[in-house]
């Protein structure tokens, strides 16, 4: 090879260097551009999610409102006040149906608060600590069994059960005294509201429990340990530094658990009942809101009848989303004192 | 003296009810899966996988409604974990401090535990009536619209979990955003937001409420999106509610399964959770 040669052959690598050190320069430049346009693609992408699923919550009430304009314009105010439920005269209120979700939840509160707490407190305080993840495992599992589960259950084993041996012995324990007498009237039909109500509570239990043992874990040891400190019993301690410290947080636990029950369909639809009318007696058939809606939505002819179940949605909408709403709200004020 | 017996004794007793409490509260909740695994075992057999649901007073299986609650839980995964993904993406990454971050997380806790019954009047109103007729695809929507909150929730927790250093280490290679959360932020969470789609799958296959007016139920066999479509629900709803000694039977079978694939669910998503906690 001559020097010229050689010279040649130098001169055009780096003519091809140079060449691929523009063409990376190139490259890079769309590369940059490349990048900049997806990262601005799934920044706008991911926002137009997030309006969307807001959206969806808007559509969900804004339907609900138009669904029902036919019957609000037909019964106005009074279908909160009415008890009839007449499809065949189209004449309906929802008096019976709100009587009957508030009832039942309230019964289901009275039964799972208190419980849910027990259960909360042993698995806090008193459970040994290798037992306190198993059962605290299992009550979260259970939270998550869905709801039909407690509806067939309660139809063939609870209510039977209720009908043979506890309803017969309420008639008869309470016949003689004043208020209660008219609460347990009536022929023990197993189905209605106390039913209801019991079946509920069960449902709403790992709820209210499984909230209540995380609030009370938030409570500092130091605080718990200064009490047992100064001779507190276990017990004084719960009463006194426990449940005062999470009081916002219980509060908050025991509404989630209110705005299950209240929303509740199907565990409460296989046992109600579904009868429209309001009767004294917690033994005698009733009916809520969503058991209303579950039964009679698809059987319902007739604008004015869709319409009219379509307000007693609505009207459950906006019952669970305020007591959800004021949960929520509670709930968050504990974790911002807790990050504190 | 007196006092402190009296405290002592008010401790036993109290604490004694706390005992009494568990006992009732896991008793009850035993009981329920104990009669569940009895009267479902009964009926157990393969006719249950190959036959489709009986007329009255026959016997048969429920292929047709463990078909139609697969396709429809499938499909509603399958439209609500995109948009659930995303909306949680950009409540973690892109807008942590912004308004609209804030006023979505508070109505999403909401719409959790909102009942489930008012989304399936809402699909009725959005979908059914504007077709003319209940279909799959309705029920299938509705599945998704429950399936979202369930998402968002966790994808925002499990993102929020991943340490910013590891952000910050990507973006000073001088990696975009998005990719930063592609490769760095979806990785670091991915436990974590597979443990979200499995609770999603476990809340949503046992819903009846919505698919009663949307998906409705059918007798037969169908694949087709268009129309009703059966579910184990709902065909649990049917058969537990009526006299027939064999469609009881066949409710109490299709009970059991669905408790058996929930508990499978939710027990696989925290053994996830457990092996890699998403931190």
């Amino acid at each position: 090879m001559t020097q010229g040669d050689r010279e040649n052959a130098v001169a055009s690598n780096l003519a091809i260097d140079n060449a691929e050190l523009g063409s990376a320069e190139a490259r890079l430049a769309t590369a940059l551009v490349g990048f900049k346009l997806r990262d601005n693609a799934f920044h706008l992408l991911t926002l137009a999610a997030a309006w969307t699923v807001l959206i969806l919550l808007g559509g969900v009430i804004a339907s609900l409102v138009v669904g029902s304009l036919p019957a609000i314009r037909a019964f106005g105010l009074n279908f909160l006040s009415t008890e009839t439920w007449n499809p065949v005269t189209e004449k309906f209120g929802a008096l019976a149906p709100i009587y009957g979700t508030i009832v039942t939840s309230l019964i289901a509160m009275a039964i799972a608060v208190p419980v849910g707490l027990g259960i909360a407190i042993f698995l806090t305080e008193l459970c040994p600590y290798a037992l306190r993840r198993p059962i605290g495992i299992a009550i979260e599992l259970l939270a998550g069994i869905p709801s039909i589960i407690y509806g067939i259950w309660g139809l063939f084993v609870l209510a039977p059960f209720l009908q043979e041996h506890v309803q017969p012995g309420l008639i008869s324990a309470f016949a003689n005294v004043p208020v209660l007498s008219g609460l347990f009237a009536g022929p023990p039909y197993g189905i209605g509201v106390l039913t209801a109500g019991v079946i509920l509570a069960i449902m709403v239990l790992p709820i209210v429990s499984a909230i209540s043992r995380d609030v009370f874990e938030t409570v500092p040891a130091v605080l718990k340990e200064a009490a047992h400190g100064v001779g507190c019993t276990t017990w004084e301690v719960v009463r006194s530094v426990v449940i005062p410290y999470t009081r916002v947080g219980l509060i908050g636990g025991v509404m989630l658990g209110l705005g299950r029950a209240l929303g509740e369909t199907m565990a409460v639809t296989f046992v109600i009942g579904n009868a429209h009318k309001i009767s004294p007696s917690l033994l005698s058939p009733g009916t809520t809101i969503s058991a209303t809606i579950a039964n009679e939505f698809t059987e319902a002819v007739g604008d004015l009848y869709t319409s009219a179940l379509i307000e007693l949605g609505l009207i459950l909408f906006v019952i669970t989303f305020f007591i959800l709403a004021i949960s929520r709200y509670l709930l968050m004020r504990l974790h911002q004192r807790e990050g504190r | 003296m007196a006092i402190y017996d009296t405290r002592l004794r008010r401790d036993k007793f109290y604490l004694g009810l706390c005992y009494a409490s568990v006992v009732f509260g896991l008793g009850c909740l035993a009981i329920i899966l104990a009669t569940l695994l009895l009267e479902g075992v009964r009926g157990l057999s393969p006719v249950v996988f190959t036959q489709m649901t009986p007329p009255p007073g026959s016997g048969g299986g429920l292929l047709n409604a463990i078909t139609g609650s697969l396709i429809m839980t499938f499909l509603g995964v399958a439209l609500g974990t995109p948009l659930g993904m995303l909306a949680g993406t950009y409540m973690a990454e892109y807008g942590r401090h912004s308004k609209l971050t804030i006023v979505l997380r508070f109505i999403n806790d909401i719409l959790l535990s909102a009942p489930s019954i008012v989304i399936g009047l809402f699909v009725y109103e959005v979908m059914v009536v504007k077709m003319g007729h209940f279909s799959a695809l309705a029920g299938a929507v509705s599945l998704a619209i429950i399936v979202v909150p369930v998402v968002v929730r966790t994808t925002e927790d499990m993102l929020l979990l991943v340490p910013d250093t590891l952000r910050e280490a990507a973006s000073a290679l001088g990696l975009p955003r998005a990719i930063v959360i592609g490769m760095v932020a979806y990785r670091a969470a991915r436990a974590g937001l597979i443990t979200g789609v499995l609770l999603a799958i476990a809340r949503i296959s046992g819903e009846t409420a919505p698919l009663l007016f949307t998906a409705l139920n059918n007798q037969f066999f169908s694949t087709n999106l268009n129309a009703p479509m059966s579910s184990l629900p709902a065909v649990i709803f049917q058969f537990a509610l009526s006299p027939y000694k064999e469609w009881q039977q066949l409710a109490w079978t299709g009970a059991l399964l669905i408790t058996l694939a929930v508990l499978v669910l939710s027990v696989a998503a925290r053994v996830l959770q457990v092996r890699r906690p998403g931190k």
